[in-house]
């Protein structure tokens, strides 16, 4: 068995990195377009800073859009764009387009879900001081709404992480991929077991820093 | 000075139509502490934030020192929320910043410099008596000590009026006594006018001037605090009075009096002077003193007497005018049996 183990031991080394690869670009991107949406369906709310019933309906359905495909069927869907971007469709990197478009909208609405538990008095208090808009977005609800949106990233990375196991429908890799290949149509279940334990300590690791940076963020 | 002119407001309720302020027309002078009650629902919490614009009045005025703040941009009406400060109930202060950073918030929202926010912040700490406070974050404050942070806070651009809103209701009696002395001495020292809202008719007695009393989203009777602690002309104006001057005698005891009760209010100096023991001195009547109070209004003071007299019915009916032609209020409250 530990035979077994050792021999598969360096590709799974390479499906371990193409799974962080993966999970880092993909949940890069969709904190740094994310983020931004998130706030835009929070503040253009009715009653809010920005106050916009057109911006918040377009932004609204255009996430409940994405969100509601299959993630199996985004990533084909997707692959013209994969192939726009990154100019191939195959691999990691190709992977990480469509693992991106799923994670922004997902992400989004855990940043406004997290935006509405502010209190909206502390927000109005802040518009009696005299803040400008901005200066409230980014000295008010950004930190008031910092241990929600790390638990938010935590969550979406804890999903990417999933998702790009399916990448390897589309010759994505990763350890999800190799666990298939290796392990399921070969009914190899060693390395089933060493894959899915890997997956599950990997899941566990990410959850215990999200938890601690949260509450290390959190002054409530 | 705060003039405000007819002013409405109403809200949309799931299409109904909802009168939070109607017609309101209400001057408040420069430098003095107005103070409006009413129940909740009464709108006074919506006239107090239509004084800022966190409300619009759906129509009518308000100026605040000449500025018309109804009609200013977006722009304007931030530059002029910096003067208006403003104090809440449940303090809303922010979270996850420090109580230095809190009030540094406001100077940063008037883009002071970094050594103007840290000596202005050092030295509105040391006024609401926070300094050994300041690196800490409000979850680790009592209520007082929040609503100290709340007062800096809203003092750090200097502003010109200071608006409260139900301020202390969410402190205990004592917490609520340190922090009407910190708002009086606030203003008095500054020279900010304060204008207030509280269901507590303690508070409006402890440091307003004047007061209005709200209803139904209209002002019903509004004046001197003195003067409407002593003649309060409303019934809802009489039932917030006796919440703090209670002179009901029990039922029992005014039943087997069997001289005539009367009830009688000093106001101001001849509250300092002898008109009772004068009444014994020239009338042969027998005093018999049922419930008795002295109220401290603004430092004036406000006597309230319940007393029985006992004598012959002609004795008892001279000395009753007597009193009346010294004092303005008296009122029978029991005839002879």
């Amino acid at each position: 068995m530990l035979d077994s183990i050792l021999n598969i031991l360096p590709d799974l080394n390479k499906a371990f990195f193409e799974t962080l690869y993966m999970v880092a670009i993909s949940l890069g991107v969709s904190l740094v377009v994310g983020l931004p949406l998130g706030i835009i369906l929070f503040v253009t709310d009715k009653g809010l800073l920005f106050e916009n019933a057109w911006i918040k309906q377009i932004a609204g359905i255009l996430v409940n859009l994405i969100r509601s495909v299959p993630f199996i069927i985004l990533l084909v869907a997707l692959l013209p764009l994969t192939q726009l971007i990154t100019g191939t469709t195959i691999g990691p990197t190709a992977a990480s387009v469509s693992l991106s478009v799923a994670a922004i909208p997902f992400f989004a609405r855990l940043v406004e879900t997290s935006l509405r538990e502010i209190d909206k008095g502390v927000i109005e208090a802040a518009v009696a001081v005299g803040a400008t808009p901005w200066m409230i977005i980014r000295e008010v609800l950004l930190p008031e709404a910092k241990p929600g949106i790390v638990q938010a990233i935590t969550v979406t990375a804890i999903s990417l992480l999933g998702y790009s196991a399916m990448a390897g429908i589309v010759g994505g890799g990763g350890i999800g991929d190799f666990a298939i290949r290796f392990g399921y149509y070969r009914y190899d279940n060693t390395i089933m077991l060493t894959t899915v334990i890997l997956l599950i300590v990997i899941v566990q690791l990410m959850q215990v820093i999200g938890d601690g940076a949260a509450k290390a963020v959190n002054k409530r | 000075m705060i003039e405000i002119k007819d002013v409405t407001k109403l809200y949309k309720v799931k299409g109904k139509e909802i009168v939070g302020v109607k017609n309101v027309s209400l001057t408040i002078d420069k430098g003095e502490i107005f103070g409006i009650v009413g129940y909740s629902g009464a709108g006074k919490s919506s006239l107090l934030r239509c004084l800022n614009l966190l409300e619009k009045p759906t129509s009518g005025e308000i100026k605040i020192d000449g500025i018309p703040i109804t009609e200013l941009g977006k722009k304007e009406l931030r530059e002029e929320r910096l003067k208006i400060g403003m104090i809440f109930q449940h303090f809303y202060l922010i979270s996850a910043k420090t109580v230095f950073e809190n009030i540094a918030f406001a100077l940063k929202a008037a883009g002071k410099t970094k050594e103007e926010i840290s000596s202005k912040t050092n030295e509105l700490l040391k006024m609401v008596g926070l300094e050994n406070q300041k690196d800490q974050y409000p979850s680790q404050l009592s209520g007082g000590q929040k609503q100290r942070v709340g007062i800096a806070r809203a003092l750090a651009n200097d502003p010109k009026v200071l608006l409260c809103d139900e301020a202390t209701s969410a402190l205990d009696p004592n917490t609520t006594k340190s922090i009407l002395s910190l708002l009086k001495s606030i203003n008095k020292k500054l020279g900010i006018t304060i204008v207030l809202i509280t269901h507590e008719m303690e508070v409006v007695k402890e440091i307003c001037h004047r007061m209005a009393i709200m209803q139904d989203g209209e002002i019903i009777e509004s004046g001197d605090v003195y003067n409407i602690f002593a003649n309060p002309e409303k019934e809802l104006t009489k039932t917030f009075i006796s919440s703090v001057i209670q002179m009901d005698l029990p039922e029992p005891l005014l039943k087997n009096r069997k001289g005539t009760v009367i009830k009688i209010q000093f106001k101001g100096a001849i509250a300092e002077e002898a008109v009772v023991s004068e009444l014994f001195q020239n009338f042969r009547v027998k005093g018999n003193i049922l419930h008795g109070k002295i109220e401290y209004i603004q430092e004036t003071p406000l006597g309230i007497f319940i007393m029985e007299l006992v004598g012959e019915e002609a004795e008892v009916k001279r000395a009753i005018s007597y009193i009346e032609s010294r004092i303005e209020n008296l009122e029978v409250v029991k005839q002879v049996a």
